[in-house]
């Protein structure tokens, strides 16, 4: 028992120091954002988009509004969503913040939903983008967008410009299958028609032996959802197996062609067609200048989980606007319903109905400018709310 | 057992090193004395208490019967998934009924691969448990209309517990929820490691072959505690299930295993006490340094876990043990008592 014993008290004395700290008094003039996004882990390239652009925003507007100070409060769920509730929670109870925000994954916004619900506490989602999240509780706001706004306006698309039969290819998961299931309809409802359905775990994904099946299925084109960060590896081993010179296009929504990456994936991308919500070659004033001031402070250019985050901050500094301040959870989601404003995508607002982002979806062709690949955009669909809620 | 130690002296050891000791009922009362102390921080609580009984279950068969695992998150995600599911389906509403039901399938569990796992030596035991592990994972991802894939169980809703008590967002009641079963267990535990069956299976861990020579069925002995320490890690998961309401794919993942044995080496082996101090200081590592650098705690983790083990636990206890134990000293000199049970 000698090991006991010291251990023990060490354990004291840890215990002791260690949960001491953190009860930091809560000024009433402050305004507290709690962000939990993906740091580490696979994910971590959309919550560093997304801390990049709001403190962006931060620096460009100053950090008070209608007089109160603006807190975020950043913290790392590595993509788990039993870390995000847990975070969620903390910062609800214990920093007592006004607003919880980002949420990388599906998974996670809706793990926090209930306490969005149970604390009054506006959850603003700036990434996820399965249709169902803004259904599951009433304060929760969207301004990323979702995938069947995309995944419909690629279906009409595909089966307008002459693709009759097409392999599909998703990620195994919530919003793959959402958008699945929003190009098929569209598609099929186009005369289109689908060979083959690929599911491919979210996981670890080795497309080799998925692109090998839809390869033999010989298709027109192939309809690609994989989520942001994995775009650039399924590129690669595209090209890898020689599809990119059998013919065979890529089509689909945008992630996998995320700005992110897109830059590195090479020549093989050349020609890919998505519809998407953002594109950093957005022709917009506004948009140049965000691109702008983003690759001078952070050496990159921006994607879309990086607007879905400049946005999502936007919306919170413009409803603190119109409440003159008031910062309690009701007044906050009565002033964002129905908010509109022009953001570097193009002009978005939200829906009073659902809660849920209606934007421009666009579609492009990535090419070449500058000897830079960018999403080029020759065509859009306006003010396209989510399907996945109008048709109910 | 041989002429030279009588049965009588082996029992008075026995009993002598299963009499509690002072410092484990300090223990208790600061776990205690924390949750009362602390109540803005259940959450964080509850997850170290969580992850020392599960630390537990993995010291019952490494510290114990030295029974190498990399796989012990297979046992403690059958435990949250059917916490999950007798829930979701409202098999078996109340939490702690559904608790037990969700420690025995994992123990059923580890009593069939307990076969596979008794077979072999370390290397191999590394890699079956691992296989295991990540075999639950994929069928887990698979069967994804039982278990919700990647998108994890959504929607769970926890009954009352006994009844009684609600569950609720500040988390006290999942937190007292958890000490309490901690200490049923832990209770459990101290008296299987000192009991007769608990002694055999540390002859067994020290030399196999001698223990069966001196008539210790050897592998009837490792398939039960293995199943034990699975009905452990089992509970762990119903009670992860049940105080997050989440049940998701990582609960298989090689990194909750891989976590546990960092947090054996932090507390250490053999002991029962190692996993539950091991669990407090890896959590708390942990959470100091993710709060400091969101981006990169996972070095400074990295980096303690290497001087630590550089250092030896042995000699980081010296350190920072000088001060209290340099005043127990001056107390016991003062006292010129006979001392305490060293």
């Amino acid at each position: 028992m000698r090991i006991g014993r010291r251990t023990l008290l060490q354990a004291a004395c840890v215990a002791l120091a260690g949960a001491a700290p953190i009860a930091v008094a809560h000024a009433e003039d402050t305004v507290k954002i709690g962000l939990i996004v993906p740091m580490t882990s696979g994910q971590a390239s959309t919550g560093k988009q997304i801390d990049n652009a709001v403190k962006l925003y931060m620096k460009q507007h100053g950090d008070t509004v209608a007089g109160k100070k603006i807190e975020v409060i950043l913290k790392d769920d590595a993509a788990v969503p039993d870390n995000t509730k847990r975070l969620a929670q903390e910062l609800i109870v214990n920093d007592k913040v006004n607003v919880i925000a980002g949420f990388g994954i599906t998974p996670a916004a809706l793990a926090a939903a209930p306490l969005a619900t149970q604390a009054k506490v506006p959850e603003v989602v700036m990434a996820a983008g399965t249709s169902i999240i803004t259904e599951r509780s009433p304060y929760i706001v969207r301004t990323s967008f979702t995938l069947p706004q995309s995944s419909t306006v690629i279906g009409d698309w595909a089966a307008k410009n002459g693709i009759k039969k097409v392999v599909t290819l998703t990620s195994d998961y919530a919003p793959g299958n959402d958008a699945l299931k929003a190009f098929k309809e569209h598609f099929i409802a186009g005369g289109g028609q689908i060979v083959e359905e690929v599911k491919v775990p979210l996981a670890n994904p080795d497309f080799a032996p998925f692109l090998q099946r839809a390869k033999d299925a010989k298709p027109d084109a192939m309809f690609v959802f994989v989520p942001a960060g994995q775009g650039g590896n399924f590129m690669k081993q595209f090209a890898e197996r020689g599809l990119d010179k059998s013919g065979i296009k890529v089509i689909g929504p945008g992630d996998v062609m995320d700005d992110d990456l897109l830059n590195s994936m090479g020549d093989a991308a050349i020609g890919v067609v998505t519809a998407h919500i953002y594109s950093a070659a957005h022709p917009s004033e506004l948009n140049k200048q965000f691109v702008e001031a983003y690759k001078k402070d952070y050496g990159q250019r921006p994607g879309f989980m990086a607007v879905g985050g400049y946005d999502g901050i936007h919306l919170i500094y413009e409803a603190l606007k119109k409440t003159g301040g008031k910062a309690d959870g009701d007044s906050l989601i009565a002033a964002m319903k129905g908010m509109a404003w022009e953001s570097p995508r193009g002009p978005i607002s939200i829906d009073p109905e659902t809660r849920d982002i209606v934007q421009n979806v666009y579609i492009r062709k990535v090419e070449k400018v500058d000897g830079e690949l960018y999403n080029v955009e020759f065509d859009k669909v306006d003010a396209v709310k989510d399907p996945g809620k109008t048709k109910k | 057992m041989t002429m030279s130690t009588p049965p009588e002296i082996v029992g008075f050891h026995a009993r002598r090193t299963a009499r509690w000791h002072w410092a484990e009922f300090a223990f208790w009362t600061v776990l205690i004395g924390c949750g009362l102390l602390f109540p803005s921080r259940y959450l964080i609580m509850t997850e170290i208490v969580r992850l020392g009984l599960f630390a537990l279950s993995l010291d019952l068969i490494l510290g114990y019967a030295g029974i190498v695992s990399l796989g012990h998150a297979a046992f403690f995600g059958v435990g949250a998934y059917s916490a999950g599911l007798l829930a979701l389906h409202g098999i078996v509403g109340e939490p702690v009924l559904a608790l037990l039901v969700a420690g025995l399938a994992a123990a059923v569990l580890g009593f069939a691969t307990s076969f596979l796992v008794i077979r072999g030596v370390d290397l191999t035991r590394l890699m079956v448990t691992l296989g295991i592990a990540l075999l639950l994972e994929a069928l887990a991802e698979r069967f994804s209309d039982i278990t919700g894939g990647t998108d994890g169980l959504q929607g769970i809703v926890m009954q009352p517990l006994l009844g009684l008590f609600e569950f609720d967002i500040f988390g006290k009641v999942g937190f007292w929820y958890t000490v309490a079963v901690l200490f049923v267990l832990f209770l459990l535990a101290r008296r299987v490691v000192h009991s007769p069956f608990g002694l055999s299976l540390r002859a067994i861990r020290n030399n196999p072959l001698r223990a069966s020579a001196v008539g210790i069925p050897v592998n009837a002995r490792l398939v039960a505690i293995y199943t034990f320490a699975a009905f452990y890690a089992g509970i762990a998961g119903a009670l992860f299930t049940q105080t997050t309401q989440l049940a998701s794919l990582d609960v298989f993942s090689f990194e909750r295993s891989a976590d546990l044995i960092l947090v054996l080496v932090l507390g250490g082996t053999g002991y029962l006490y190692g996993g539950l101090i091991g669990a407090l200081v890896f959590k708390l590592l942990q959470e100091t340094f993710s709060i400091l650098t969101p981006q990169y705690w996972l070095f400074w983790i990295g980096l303690v876990l290497v001087v630590i083990v550089m250092i030896g636990r042995e000699r980081l206890h010296r350190w920072v043990l000088f001060l209290p134990r340099s005043i127990a000293r001056a107390v016991r000199s003062g006292k010129t008592a006979a001392g305490g049970a060293e």
